[in-house]
């Protein structure tokens, strides 16, 4: 396995508002490896997402550099940017779905950007209504599915033009515990199936420990500790880990258990 | 037929004959004109400055703070200004322009000029309503601006687009008929020659229920395209 296939180095990146300024990126290096499914878990306000959204430069960082492969993220022109952005994949918690498009519509949309023709499109599009599952719902709008059905359209929006990375923000944290869990299943089936990388931001520690092979812990703009699952939540280093798993394993006590002790 | 004359019901009954309506009904073609050629020209220069408005914002696709400024000061200027004292403004414009400043096309000009500043705020406000979740999605999927203004929040927000057009065609009408009392012709002149100067009341009451009738009409139609875009989004 490529250990460094994704790489950020020094990643600084300070909001200036009226009021102050807020550094919410302090210096974060991380690398993942190919094929990886990687976690990120951190309380609100971490910087989590404004850590994703720099890979992609949604967001603009300050200093430091991202690289995904062997391209330069963060000295790509805008043009170059555009093209590169086609080639990573991002999933969103409110879905970001295009209401004015059919279902069939919002997955063709990246692969008419990227320039196919209409016969490759078409038979691309069968392909990933098939892959999450809603072949029947092709002609529907977004407005007529369920939270679980719209965020499997925004994976195969996602995975349409067939990126070498999906970057997913929360993509689970409005669904039913039901939903989520076959959410995570189609992205561990995708990452077995395509060999895709994924980052997946989660402030839910059960999310990572069912989908990821590796995770960093965040906190206040810094990544406190980074390593395999088993590991950081057998022997967490960092107290915010430990406050994690310590809330996580709170939530998994039984009273019962409790009261019979 | 005046009030003064008549009573009101016999005025009214009056209103609708043969007689009155063989003078309204060339004004009210003469009003259509003037409100069709308005209406494509807000729309075309309404929608680019509120497009201009949105992209060039500091949160805006391309943001640039001195277009924006001073496009936004002009678009006040305008609006600060009550439309009977935009008419007189555009009277030398328009004689520079259409060579005379009477009539149904010089009246365009000033119908152009105040309403596509108020048309351009409509279009600004509904695109800014757009949830800005949808505008990264489409960056982060590699979309250029110009496939984002057009192929994203024009299209996602065109049933509101849709009903802020039909608010701006409403205040043409009336507009319309105001410029008629500075001799732009239509049912507003009407109004004013028949029913103020000549009391002839039978004629304002036409205008009156036309001007009603085709003020009802546009609202309804507006609504329901954009109830029919949201039903087919499944949006409402
Ligand atoms: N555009 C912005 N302007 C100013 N401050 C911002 C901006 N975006 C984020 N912030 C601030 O940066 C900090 C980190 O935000 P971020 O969204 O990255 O956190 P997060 O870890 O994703 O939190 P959550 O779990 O709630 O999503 C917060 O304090 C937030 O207020
Ligand atoms: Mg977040």
């Amino acid at each position: 396995m490529d250990e460094k296939f994704i790489e950020v180095k020094q990643l600084y990146k300070t909001f200036h508002t009226k009021k102050q300024d807020i550094e919410v990126l302090k210096g974060i290096d991380l690398s993942v490896g190919k094929g990886d499914i990687y976690g990120i878990v951190g309380f609100s306000g971490a910087g989590k997402s404004t850590l994703v959204r720099c890979i992609n430069r949604l967001e603009e960082p300050d200093s430091g550099s991202v690289r995904i492969g062997d391209q330069e993220i963060t000295s790509l022109g805008k043009a170059q940017l555009n093209k590169q952005r086609r080639k990573i994949g991002m999933i969103f918690q409110q879905f970001n779905l295009f209401d004015s498009m059919t279902v069939a519509q919002n997955i063709a949309y990246p692969l008419k950007m990227a320039g196919a023709s209409a016969k490759e499109i078409g038979a691309r599009v069968e392909e990933m209504l098939a892959l999450v599952g809603l072949t029947e719902k092709r002609d529907a709008y977004p407005g007529e599915l369920s939270g679980g059905q719209k965020q499997r359209v925004g994976i195969a929006r996602a995975l349409a033009n067939q990126p070498d990375v999906l970057l997913s923000d929360e993509a689970t944290s409005a669904l039913d515990p039901q939903t989520t869990l076959s959410v995570l299943d189609l992205l561990k089936e995708i990452n077995q199936k395509l060999g895709l990388t994924i980052i997946l931001i989660t402030h839910e520690l059960e999310v990572i420990k069912y989908t990821c092979h590796r995770m960093a812990v965040m906190e206040d703009g810094k990544l406190l500790e980074q390593g395999l699952v088993k590991d950081i939540f057998q022997h967490p280093q960092c107290d915010t880990a430990r406050n994690f798993i310590g809330v996580y394993n709170k939530f998994r006590s039984d009273y019962w258990q409790e009261e019979a002790k | 037929m005046s009030l003064y004359k008549y009573s009101f019901w016999e005025v009214l009954k009056h209103a609708f004959s043969a007689e009155v309506w063989e003078r309204v009904v060339p004004a009210i073609s003469e009003t259509m004109y003037m409100v069709a050629v308005s209406a494509v020209f807000v729309l075309v220069f309404g929608v680019l400055l509120g497009l201009v408005l949105v992209m060039t914002s500091k949160e805006g696709l391309v943001p640039c703070k001195s277009v924006h400024t001073v496009l936004s000061a002009v678009i006040n200027c305008f609006r600060s200004l009550p439309q009977v004292i935009i008419i007189i403004v555009m009277l030398p414009v328009a004689r520079a322009l259409v060579g005379k400043s009477y009539g149904s096309n010089a009246c365009i000009i000033s119908l152009v000029a105040s309403c596509v500043p108020l048309f351009a705020r409509l279009v600004e406000s509904s695109l800014l309503e757009l949830d800005k979740g949808k505008i990264e999605a489409a960056k982060a999927m590699g979309s250029g601006n110009m496939r984002i203004l057009f192929q994203i929040m024009v299209p996602e927000t065109m049933p509101s687009l849709v009903r802020a057009f039909t608010n701006a065609v409403v205040i043409i009408i009336s507009m319309t008929a105001l410029a008629g009392s500075f001799g732009a012709g239509g049912i507003g002149y009407i109004a004013v020659t028949y029913g103020y100067t000549r009391f002839e009341h039978d004629l304002l009451f036409a205008t009156i229920i036309v001007l009603i009738v085709i003020v009802q009409a546009v609202q309804i139609l507006g609504d329901t395209i954009s109830k029919i875009i949201l039903k087919r989004r499944h949006l409402i």
